[in-house]
């Protein structure tokens, strides 16, 4: 079976305010999801994670790359078509303040959905809409009232009943819980993996807590400066972590226990600037294990995988 | 679990469905009817909350006085607004004090001033109504399609703005006023035309910043047209903003009036407008300081009137605002 998404050396500029150099955001981005299953994309602030979910459903217009979604190409995609794909394709954005029409109320944002595509008479949609609220857990006498007068919590459950209101195939969560305590974080985590259960949803988890990305997926991306250094199953990504970055990363997750020791790999120097990006690999600045080779060649990629699901990675080590 | 008002919901829902009703009436004033009249629900909230803002009241009685005064004026005044009474001015020909028989007193004219302030608010009404109404439609206008579209439409646009905000305003209105001959309604004209630009400009930024907001990415995510994100996500966010504008404006545009008035191309004689009173009168300032006073007061008091108005109307219909006072 083919799967459900399939982007292909996705590359994303942005035009810089001075001179004529291009910020390469996203570069030459290639991933697979399957359906039914969760990828999860990790890195620091800054690498493009949001980037990439944003231009894999054209909000932003991507340069280069090609983007299958069941096999139709989405980047060639008319705006009428690009209408109706966006059904099957929803996106729960970060800021769960910015990401509601504060002039609205819960109902008509929930139900927006809905009008936009012309489904069901009004009262049919009103019933769907009690029925979203309930389904995430919200009371039903928020329909009639407004988004500031809930919590993030409950407000990034706001976004994703909207977001399910078209029973898409798959939801692109950009950073869902980032902007919440650590408290409400688990219960929105557990309310994706349960709606994920119910709906035969995937997602693509876009986030920089690689805690929260080993709770939630299948596949693990680690993105840096733009690029995929390392794609892998979850499991093996967080037992045998490859690339230098992400091993730096897994090392740098706060262990609960203080009688384990472990060691730590501290990066040195800041993400650099991706109007200049470094020649050669990207990382090789700030990695710990940089070779002659790395400053020159852009690493290819590999499959390390001991299965065909694969190991991905960019390195000059492997 | 609560009980919910079903049909009382879906009326407020009904303006959803104006993006097509908006294709179907060309006319502007048509739509902005609708779109507000099927907003009831809402619109009853606006009023409910509204009517306890003391301060905002009290704008409304003056503007309910104002147009109520301006409509009946033949039956409010004692006279007519252009009989020059000979008992109007004193033997050397000054104009009267305030007196039992002229309760204002009396112009240059011996003309009652009483009766001309009242015929006069017909002139600033229009001049501030129907002026300022087609200045900020026009800036709004303008200002959402530039910032709305960008590209070389929304610079042309904004740069043409700049043209008229860095062009003295004054001298447009006499360049216009002398070419046409000058009536009420060129004179609102003109006036119209050279102060749309300030609204445009706040429009514009403010159609930037909001079109930058997380929501408008989150509706076109959803599939929303370009027009149902304007008139659904955009329009309500700038209307505070319209509104805001559309009351300092009057003031403003009321006082352009007089100074208009005042270079003698603005609303022509024996017409009595506010600001022609006080300009005719401004010698006779320390002599006869009621030909100064009373116009500038109601000028004072309908400009305050309608800015106290729009924001109390600005505060009642931002749903945060709800469940205070």
């Amino acid at each position: 079976m083919n799967p459900l998404l399939q982007v292909r050396n996705l590359t994303k500029h942005f035009p810089s305010r001075y001179g004529s150099r291009n910020l390469t955001a996203v570069k030459a981005v290639s991933l697979t999801v399957n359906a039914g299953e969760t990828v999860g994309i990790v890195g620091e602030s800054g690498c493009g994670k949001s980037t990439l979910g944003k231009s894999i459903i054209r909000l932003f217009e991507p340069d280069e790359g090609t983007v299958l979604f069941q096999d139709k190409d989405v980047l060639s995609l008319e705006k009428r078509a690009l209408r109706e794909m966006r059904r099957e394709i929803q996106m729960i954005f970060q800021d769960p303040y910015g990401s509601l029409d504060s002039r609205m109320t819960i109902g008509a944002i929930v139900e927006e959905p809905l009008v936009i595509h012309g489904i069901g008479d009004r009262a049919t949609r009103y019933k769907k809409m009690l029925r979203l609220l309930e389904i995430t857990g919200l009371e039903q006498d928020a329909a009639n009232r407004y988004p500031h007068e809930f919590s993030g919590g409950q407000r990034q459950r706001i976004c994703i009943a909207r977001a399910l209101a078209l029973r898409p195939k798959m939801i692109i969560a950009d950073e869902p819980v980032s902007a919440l305590d650590v408290s409400i974080q688990s219960q929105i985590l557990n309310l994706l993996v349960d709606l994920k259960e119910k709906f035969d949803l995937s997602y693509i988890f876009i986030s920089h807590d690689l805690a929260v990305v080993e709770h939630v997926s299948d596949h693990v991306a680690v993105m840096y400066l733009g690029g995929i250094v390392e794609t892998a199953p979850t499991k093996d990504l967080f037992t045998r972590p490859c690339h230098p970055y992400t091993e730096a990363l897994i090392k740098a997750i706060p262990q609960p226990d203080p009688l384990r020791t472990r060691e730590r790999i501290v990066l040195q120097g800041e993400i650099p600037d991706p109007e200049n990006p470094p020649s050669g690999c990207a990382f090789h600045p700030r990695c710990p294990k940089v070779m002659d080779i790395c400053k020159t060649a852009t690493p290819e990629e590999k499959n390390i995988g001991v299965n065909e699901t694969g190991h991905l990675i960019r390195c000059h080590l492997y | 679990m609560v009980y919910l008002n079903q049909t009382a919901y879906s009326k407020k829902r009904t303006y959803h469905f104006l993006p097509k009703i908006l294709f179907g009436y060309p006319s502007c004033v048509t739509t902005a009817l609708v779109y507000f009249s099927s907003t009831q629900k809402k619109m009853n909230e606006t009023w409910k909350r509204f009517k306890r803002d003391k301060v905002a009241l009290f704008g409304g009685t003056v503007i309910v006085i104002v147009v109520t005064a301006a409509l009946l004026a033949p039956w409010v005044t004692p006279y007519d607004p252009h009989e020059q009474f000979f008992d109007g001015l004193t033997l050397e020909g000054a104009p009267l004090p305030p007196n039992k028989r002229f309760p204002l007193g009396t112009d240059l004219l011996g003309r009652d001033l009483y009766t001309r302030l009242v015929y006069g608010a017909r002139t600033s009404l229009i001049i501030g109504i129907a002026a300022n109404a087609a200045a900020v439609l026009v800036g709004t206008l303008l200002g959402i399609i530039a910032g709305y579209l960008g590209g070389w439409v929304g610079n042309a646009i904004m740069r043409f703005t700049d043209l008229m905000m860095a062009f003295p305003a004054l001298l447009l209105a006499i360049a216009l006023a002398s070419i046409l001959t000058p009536s009420l309604w060129i004179v609102a004209m003109v006036i119209a035309l050279v102060n749309w630009v300030q609204t445009a400009r706040v429009i514009y930024t403010q159609t930037l910043s909001i079109a930058e907001q997380e929501f408008i990415q989150a509706a076109r995510a959803l599939g929303a047209t370009p027009i149902r994100i304007l008139w659904v996500h955009i329009l309500p966010h700038l209307i505070p903003h319209i509104m805001v504008w559309a009351t300092l404006g009057i003031s403003v545009t009321v006082l352009f009036e007089a100074t208009l008035s005042f270079l003698g191309i603005g609303v022509q004689p024996p017409t009595p407008s506010w600001g022609g009173i006080i300009f005719e009168s401004q010698s006779y300032f320390l002599t006869a300081p009621w030909l100064v006073i009373f116009p500038g007061i109601s000028i004072l008091l309908f400009a305050l009137g309608f800015n106290l108005v729009g924001d109390g109307l600005r505060d009642a219909m931002d749903p945060t605002q709800r469940g205070r006072n």
